[in-house]
């Protein structure tokens, strides 16, 4: 091919959108064409300085507090929601000591479900509110201690920067009705939040994948710790960040 | 069984992308002031809609919300912004290249301006591809033009920025 056919093509292939029996015709191109050649390198400078200049603007503080109080302003409305679903729930059927054996039964599925939707909504807090991190350090060393004294149970903290997981930090969090650790890793531009705390003793081990709202989450338990990990990451890869936590 | 709480959904769905909907708006507006009504209106929206919201990818879903709005508002208030440009044009073969010093050496303030001086679709098609990110589809999607037409618009909004650049680099 030449210049004329492989132009139209360079933007697509810089921005990896070319399918691969074209990408490497315009590399094979590219490799005798100093013209194309310079073009490319004009496209990823522009790239370059695209991202690293700080050119996009962040929601003003005044528009995230009417945002809120536009959601926040019918908490009373949801209240009612609740309740005419718990008069409709009744109404079907269930009786009162329904209710008490559920409340007992140690793990059941919409206890779970409540659980993994509170999981991802304080995932999704700690991206929003600039407090993803009470403790910022890539060094595990600096993490752990952080949390003595402040959980009832000491979190094993690793970095993982040389499989692609580095550590960022960690903070508390609450979850389930207790204080959890909770630790974030990077993977490219995905953020990651593993929720961590101790599982009761003798309970069954749980290892499974769940998507919810387009946000992945894993459990796993490991020598006696839950370990809940949520991201907007793909489950493949989140789940060779649940098997490095694993090891 | 469960009844759709659309403020939980919106917290969801909406909320966390509320950084790139507002940058959107901030680059078709051209001004905070107009920016924060156009995000805000766009959210009353996505409000009102999201529980019609079928899963997939929540940040498109409100992109699009906001590119709507955006235009809707342009055309009642600044009608002279939108000038409707000739997506069969191609972008033609640069006869010579320059140098990418004048990339290097652009600060923030001057790719800004570089940017902000681009006619709205080349502008709007280079913010969601190098500032959100986003790929060939999820823009067609968003601006709602075949996937070519993105392909063309981004190439000639990187040919103008770079004849502005150079402009730039030589006054």
């Amino acid at each position: 091919m030449n210049c004329t056919e492989i132009y139209p093509l360079i933007h697509a292939f810089v921005d990896g959108e070319l399918d691969l029996v074209r990408s490497l015709e315009v590399e094979r191109h590219l490799s005798n064409c100093t013209g194309c050649t310079a073009r490319c390198d004009f496209m990823r400078s522009l790239h370059s300085a695209l991202q690293n200049s700080e050119l996009s603007y962040s929601a003003p503080d005044s528009l995230l507090k009417k945002v809120q109080h536009m959601i926040g302003g019918s908490v009373q409305e949801r209240r009612r929601n609740d309740w005419q679903w718990i008069w409709k729930w009744l109404a079907a059927g269930a009786t009162a000591i329904a209710v008490v054996t559920l409340l007992l039964r140690p793990a059941s599925v919409s206890q779970h479900d409540q659980l993994m939707a509170e999981a991802v909504s304080n995932h999704v807090r700690s991206l929003m509110q600039a407090h993803l991190m009470d403790v910022a350090s890539s060094d595990q060393h600096t993490v752990k201690p952080w949390f003595d004294g402040k959980l009832d149970f000491a979190p094993d903290v690793k970095d993982f920067v040389a499989q692609g997981f580095p550590l960022i930090g960690g903070r508390l969090d609450y979850l389930g009705g207790r204080a959890v650790a909770a630790l974030v890793y990077r993977h490219d531009k995905h953020l990651i939040n593993v929720f961590v705390w101790p599982i009761a003793r003798g309970s069954a081990a749980t290892s499974q994948t769940e998507s919810r709202q387009g946000y992945s989450i894993i459990n796993r338990d490991v020598s006696g710790m839950r370990y809940c990990v949520v991201s907007d990451l793909n489950e493949k890869e989140l789940g060779d960040l649940a098997d490095l936590l694993g090891k | 069984m469960s009844v759709i709480d659309p403020q939980a959904e919106f917290e969801r769905i909406v909320l966390p992308h509320l950084d790139a909907a507002y940058n959107l708006a901030r680059w078709l507006a051209g001004n905070d002031h107009d920016a924060e009504d156009i995000t805000q209106d766009a959210c009353v929206r996505a409000l009102r809609f999201v529980g019609g919201f079928r899963g997939g990818n929540g940040r498109s879903w409100l992109l699009t919300i906001v590119r709507n709005t955006a235009f809707t508002w342009l055309k009642k208030n600044r009608p002279q912004a939108i000038v409707s440009i000739d997506d069969d044009a191609l972008a033609e073969i640069e006869d010579k290249v320059e140098s990418t010093a004048a990339v290097r050496s652009a600060d923030t303030e001057v790719l800004r301006a570089a940017l902000a001086d681009l006619p709205l679709e080349f502008r709007e098609a280079l913010v969601l591809r190098e500032l959100e990110g986003l790929s060939y589809k999820e823009i067609a999607e968003v601006t709602e033009v075949p996937v070519g037409t993105v392909m063309s618009r981004l190439a000639r909004a990187r040919r103008q920025l770079q004849e502005h650049l150079n402009r730039k680099g030589q006054a």
